[in-house]
């Protein structure tokens, strides 16, 4: 008989339901529970490196914003480390590189305030442009979307960025490229994510 | 602890089986039908933007965060069916995952969620709020104490009713392993007829979502006990150099 192996399974994945804020964001569900809600300070007071905003909009197959989106985003800090032990070096104090937001239940519009990151090294030592890790979860969505999304003024470092170049067809490349514009002086990034269609956003197995 | 059960914390994680895990598209579960992509995901080796993730600390919550029973009353205990849910988080090596966040929701014992986009007619409880969030201790172990949750119509087909369950989101030590998840409990048997349940195309995977009734754990005159373990990717050892960064 052949031998077995005993490793255990991952547990499957459900969706977050339409009720997802009242446990990751139980304020927003209309309700005061915790003394700290979890995910709203992405980088901390000192942190280095540009101040952004980043914000878009989660578009269905239909066109239609998704108004009961959850997104959380993982990113460096401005010297490409993670705030994790093994993150690739320190990072400042009250850098966390996570945060957690939910869409406008009216017109579906997300933002966060955060820093621009560094370069991180990839594997084999090829850098990766500077990069966000965005995960989406919501009703009608059966197993959290990973994606990422690139800075369009980082044209140089996107061109060689190793997963970029992962994806064979260069027009879907483009749907992971925030735009830049300025708003009262302070950097916006745009970056709408379409689930389904012909400019559906590239999504990750990771 | 030896070389082998404790591998090098750069291990890649093992790819994820997505033939235990529902697809983007189920049309049973309607809302799936526009909100699934439909190319396929592009496959990534792990670097250390998947390999790290959020670190949660005590400093972050609440002791009394994992105790739904008292969490939000005000004037007495919430009505419904007293329980403690626990269980361990471990990784597919059967590693206990330690200090990972832990959060959960679920509606009360009438089905109705405190969310002002629920309008079900079942009663709001003004003793319930309805979310808890535990850190696992070091051996992966967690628990909470709340009320059982009712089931609840929704609108899919015209009569369909969600099972008992209770929401659950858990970290990991990598952004990889990120996984939300329901609970479901033992003996319901609305939960070979939902159509979100049956997104899971593996029955085993299925029965590993259901919570077993643990007498053990029950405390007599006071709560009824459910065990649920959840498992999280685990990552292979390094026997051999990974290569992420250098040559």
């Amino acid at each position: 008989m052949p031998q077995k192996l005993d490793y255990l399974r991952e547990s499957a994945s459900q969706t977050a339901g339409p009720y997802v804020h009242i446990g990751l964001a139980p304020g927003a569900a209309g309700f005061d529970i915790y003394e700290q809600e979890l995910g709203w300070d992405i980088a901390g007071p000192n942190a280095t490196g540009e101040r952004i905003r980043v914000e878009g909009v989660v578009i269905d197959g239909i066109g239609s914003p998704v108004k009961d989106v959850l997104l959380e985003v993982w990113q460096a800090n401005a010297n490409g480390h993670y705030a994790h032990p093994d993150g690739g070096g320190p990072v400042e104090d009250g850098f966390r590189g996570w945060g957690r937001v939910i869409t406008d239940f009216e017109t579906g519009e997300w933002a966060f305030d955060t820093i621009k990151p560094g370069p991180v090294m990839g594997r084999n030592g090829r850098m990766m442009a500077p990069h966000l890790n965005l995960w989406i979860v919501a009703r009608g969505i059966n197993i959290g979307l990973n994606t990422r999304m690139y800075f369009d003024d980082e044209a140089e470092a996107n061109a060689t960025d190793p997963v970029i170049n992962l994806i064979e067809w260069e027009k879907r490349r483009a749907t992971l490229i925030a735009k830049r514009s300025e708003r009262d002086g302070k950097p916006v990034y745009r970056f709408d994510i379409r689930l389904q269609g012909d400019d559906e956003t590239v999504f990750f197995d990771i | 602890m030896s070389q082998e059960t404790k591998p090098k914390s750069e291990a890649e994680f093992y790819q994820r089986d997505r033939r235990l895990h529902p697809p983007a598209l189920t049309p049973d579960y309607k809302t799936s039908v526009a909100r699934s992509p439909r190319y396929s995901m592009i496959s990534l080796q792990n670097s250390i933007s998947e390999m790290t993730g959020p670190v949660f600390g005590h400093n972050d919550i609440d002791p009394v965060d994992n105790d739904l029973i008292s969490n939000y009353a005000k004037a007495g205990d919430p009505v419904g069916e007293r329980i403690i849910v626990h269980g361990r988080v471990l990784d597919e090596n059967a590693h206990p995952v330690r200090n990972t966040l832990v959060e959960i929701w679920q509606a009360n014992a009438s089905g109705r969620y405190r969310h002002k986009k629920d309008n079900y007619l079942g009663a709001l409880d003004p003793n319930f709020g309805g979310c808890g969030r535990t850190i696992t201790d070091e051996n992966g172990y967690y628990f909470f104490r709340t009320i059982k949750p009712g089931a609840y119509p929704w609108r899919n087909w015209v009569n369909n009713w969600r099972p008992a369950h209770i929401h659950v989101s858990v970290f990991g030590s990598g952004f990889v392993q990120r996984l939300i998840t329901q609970l479901y409990f033992e003996g319901d048997p609305l939960i070979p007829l939902c159509p979100i349940v049956k997104t899971i195309p593996d029955p085993d995977a299925i029965e590993q979502l259901i919570a077993k009734l643990d007498l053990n754990s029950t405390i007599p005159l006071d709560s009824i006990a459910y065990k649920f373990d959840i498992v999280l990717r685990g990552r292979r050892s390094t026997l051999f150099e990974n290569r992420l960064e250098g040559n």
